[in-house]
């Protein structure tokens, strides 16, 4: 099948099966690698990009059932205010180790501040939660996120 | 500098190489005979004869230094440089990295393991950048026909006091170039309280590309006309393939070949048997799998069970009490004559490793040479890994490394890295990328072993501990115990009592099994501390208090059997400091309503004293707050990358101990498959973690590893003294 996918601001043409799933239309098709393999179950949330809007995970998204929703990945984020923000957070108090889980960590926390401008603890731990870090960088990601909320002015991290 | 950082072999001395940039500027190399650890030393392995380090000034002052070991979140790319940058005195902001390629013969060993990186570069990173220094020194004292004594240095800047002229390194740094380097180990380094780099927090080398989403992980390699592979193995560990029809699987939408593949049968080098699928898209490369009939023989993997292992363990329980590993003392007369006895036994599973970014590896082979990129923690036992299993010289190999989406010991084998260049080698002219899924990396893991221990302590009228003995029972040949199998006959509290014990019985298996984050430690630490805090009970005290009292006076105690002295002034100092933050009691509660719970580790040459605080509801365990006290030694060089990897560890043990982790076989199956049922810590588990570093005149060792060990008995020691439930078995079950 023929698919015109509205991705990052533009249109790209690619020829999937209807039930492959967006993530590897992304990484395999596309060369749009920012968005991780981690599980390909929907437990981990490395592959969670935005559609319209909304947090999802690309591996459980089939190119089928995309239509003409807009999609962004970790490679647009930074085009958006608050994923700029977000990305500086990120850089501010280092939150990475490995680093290969945070791209999906920082399209889900972009979607709860879109949502919920000023989350409280639970509020950010129950967005999160579904976005596994083996590293367990989880402290700072929590701050990391009150930071870009504008809810925190230094680095502390707890 | 301490004992365990002896130069064994004296007589060779630093070489340091200056050239001329190509388009100017100063390159320096330097070959530095490795300070041999000592526990290499011990073990009769000898380390790679040099360390190199790069480093050049280019004439607009850009510093490039060379990173040449495997990046896998531990922050080595980034600490390691700031060593050079701190003695070249330059701006961190002038600094750049480039990741070295695999290069035995210009870079000696690169590795990613045993929280090494910190110990052995401490001394030569520095004096690498400070001969680079003294010679951009000298070439602005003759350039200036001045005493370079009166020279001065300040972030990438010479200034002449006298006469107030000043100029950038990259002014100099061509000139530099022709002057003959100065005796490495001449060159005077500066003084802690001169840093101005190292102590200070800096955001890692690669940070600012991860929250883009570039393409640096090994994952993300690309090249043109690429195929993704798939490589189906058998179901059970140890199988062998008998036959295969791939008719079906080749004619699946996007599948290019199908390849039946004979191993070696060699788990270390691991070209197991298997069926590469590969495709145009790794979906569909995964999907063809379905369509792949093949007979497996699984004999050897019958009766590879958990039950079954756990009834040998009971068996070597029950015939006595294995082979010594360490007696000291009559600890069997003192046990029958204590005042008071006790027994327990501790048991953990097998757990998987399960890093974020799944295995995975591109090859290239064309013109008889294989090209690599891989994200590997040893590289280059890769390459002899590639040499053994299918021939390949390593001179024919070209090997690019990656950043890893985390190691925690997996990525020390380089199974996959065999099996693509076997796929690669097969195709040639195609570059071949292997990925994993994710159930392949749970049921294909080399898994820390579990284990079984049985405790006696006996404990005289005074409350004090008179004799111990743990008998071990492991995994392994009989001879030797399995890889990540092995006991530490100098864990706590040998050494510190005159009577002891320390045996162990093994079990076959065919399971593959390896080091795991704090390998060894992991486990044994939760065993021994949570038996002894049993001990301390019923010696009418408690932990820090029986440990404090079984360290005694400051002092080194030589190692039994991994070559580092361990320092009882060093381990007192952390228990007092976490004792201290977390204003430790067992009796009262905590300001959440939680109870603590305390335990000392010494290992990686870390002193880490935990305490936890926890809550029990029903079955839950919610952890309230954490209270680390750390001794590395004086320096922790990257105060940012040093707290993430402490907080990171303890993450990870509270993971092991209270997700559920456990790995299990039935006739050498794996039973888990992915997150679901192996799960890892999520953001609502995460409680607040509070680090205090103490600082030894030491010089300062690694963080990757020592930091896990107690957070596991500080935890199950917590729960205890919230409910009187003793957990001697991983992971937590508590029965409501």
């Amino acid at each position: 099948m023929r698919y015109r996918l509205h991705i990052n601001g533009a249109i790209h043409q690619v020829e999937a099966p209807a039930e492959m799933p967006l993530l590897w239309v992304l990484r395999n098709e596309l060369g749009l690698v920012g968005t991780k393999y981690g599980c390909g179950k929907g437990f981990c949330g490395s592959c969670t990009v935005h559609m319209d809007g909304a947090a999802q995970r690309s591996c459980q998204l089939t190119v089928g059932s995309i239509g003409s929703a807009h999609i962004r990945t970790i490679e647009h984020i930074g085009s958006t205010a608050l994923g700029a923000r977000l990305q500086n957070a990120w850089l501010k108090i280092d939150v990475m180790q490995c680093g290969y889980c945070q791209a999906g960590q920082i399209m889900s926390a972009c979607a709860l501040l879109a949502a919920t401008g000023t989350p409280n603890d639970d509020q950010i731990n129950s967005a999160m939660a579904g976005n596994i870090c083996r590293c367990g960088c989880y402290n700072r990601i929590r701050s990391a996120i009150r930071i870009a909320a504008g809810m925190q002015e230094d680095s502390r991290v707890a | 500098m301490s004992r365990e950082l002896t130069v064994i072999d004296l007589e060779r001395r630093a070489i340091l190489k200056a050239s001329l940039l190509a388009g100017g500027g100063l390159a320096l190399e330097a070959l530095i005979p490795l300070p041999t650890l000592a526990r290499d030393a011990v073990q009769g392995k000898r380390a790679a004869a040099h360390l190199s380090a790069f480093v050049s000034i280019a004439p607009d002052g850009t510093v490039t230094v060379v990173s040449k070991n495997p990046e896998i979140g531990q922050g080595v790319k980034t600490s390691l440089p700031m060593m050079v940058a701190e003695e070249l005195d330059c701006d961190w902001s002038q600094v750049r990295i480039v990741q070295a390629d695999v290069d035995q013969s210009r870079y000696g060993e690169q590795s990613a393991g045993g929280s090494t990186a910190t110990p052995k570069n401490w001394l030569p990173m520095r004096q690498t950048g400070a001969a680079a220094r003294a010679m951009l020194l000298q070439a602005a004292a003759l350039k200036w026909d001045v005493p370079a004594a009166e020279l001065t240095t300040a972030r990438g800047r010479i200034l002449h006091g006298a006469s107030g002229r000043s100029l950038g390194y990259g002014e100099v740094a061509s000139a530099a170039a022709a002057l003959t380097p100065p005796d490495l180990d001449a060159v005077p380094l500066k003084r802690a309280e001169q840093f101005t780099i190292i102590g200070r927090p800096v955001v890692g080398v690669d940070s600012a590309r991860i929250v883009k989403g570039a393409p640096i992980f090994g994952i993300d390699t690309r090249r043109p006309g690429m195929l993704y592979a798939v490589y189906e193995v058998s179901p059970a560990h140890g199988g062998r393939l008998v036959k295969v029809d791939i008719e079906a699987a080749r004619r699946a939408f996007g599948v290019k070949y199908v390849l039946p593949i004979v191993g070696n049968g060699d788990a270390d080098t691991g070209l197991a048997d298997g069926v590469a699928i590969v495709a145009t898209n790794w979906w569909l490369a995964e999907q063809a799998r379905a369509k792949l009939s093949v007979e497996w023989d699984l004999t050897a993997a019958k009766g590879h069970s958990s039950k079954v292992y756990q009834a040998k363990a009971d068996a070597a329980f029950a015939s006595g009490a294995g082979a010594d590993l360490r007696l000291d003392g009559d600890p069997g007369a003192k046990l029958a004559s204590a005042a008071k006895r006790i027994t327990a036994r501790y048991d953990y599973p097998f757990i998987a490793h399960a890093a974020m970014e799944p295995q995975n590896c591109t090859a290239h082979y064309r013109d008889g040479r294989l090209e690599i990129w891989a994200p590997s923690q040893t590289p280059q036992r890769g390459l002899e890994a590639l040499h053994k299993a299918l021939g390949i010289a390593p001179e024919t190999i070209t090997l690019h490394l990656t950043r890893a989406g985390g190691g925690f010991g997996r990525r020390l084998m380089n199974d996959y890295m065999v099996q693509v260049a076997a796929i690669a080698k097969a195709i040639p002219g195609v570059p071949i990328q292997l990925v994993w899924s994710r159930e392949d990396d749970i049921r294909r893991d080399y898994y820390r072993p579990g284990g079984w221990h049985s405790f006696e302590a006996g404990i005289g009228s005074k409350g004090e501990l008179v004799a111990f003995s743990d008998h071990f029972v492991t995994f392994g040949d009989g001879r030797t115990p399995a890889r990540g199998a092995a006991f530490n006959a100098s864990m706590p509290p040998a050494g510190l009592i005159e009577h002891l014990r320390y045996s162990q019985s093994m079990i076959p298996t065919v399971i593959t099994t390896g080091a795991l984050r704090a390998p060894g430690s992991n486990a044994l630490c939760f065993a021994s501390q949570s038996f002894l805090d049993e001990v301390a009970h019923a010696a009418g005290t408690d932990l820090p208090g029986l440990m404090l009292d079984l360290l005694g006076s400051r002092r080194e105690i030589a190692a039994r059997d991994n070559g580092v002295a361990f320092d009882t002034g060093r381990a007192r100092d952390v228990i007092e400091r976490v004792v201290q933050i977390s204003s430790w009691s067992q009796q009262k509660p905590g300001d959440a309503g939680g109870a603590k719970g305390f335990a000392f580790y010494f290992s990686h040459r870390g002193y880490f004293a935990e305490v936890v605080e926890a809550s029990v509801t029903g079955r839950d365990v919610a952890v309230h707050k954490v209270w680390v006290a750390g001794d590395v030694g004086s320096q922790i060089v990257n105060p940012m990358g040093a707290e993430n990897q402490v907080r990171g560890a303890v993450i990870d043990g509270l993971a092991q101990a209270l997700t559920g982790q456990a790995i299990e076989f039935v006739d050498g199956v794996v039973q888990q498959s992915n997150f679901n049922d192996f799960p890892l810590a999520r953001m609502p588990m995460t409680p607040d973690i509070e680090i205090a570093w103490v600082r030894s005149d030491k010089p300062p060792t690694g963080l990757g590893e020592p930091a896990l060990p107690p957070v596991i008995p500080a935890l199950t020691n917590a729960i205890f003294a919230a409910t009187g439930t003793r957990i001697r078995s991983l992971p937590v079950r508590l029965t409501a």
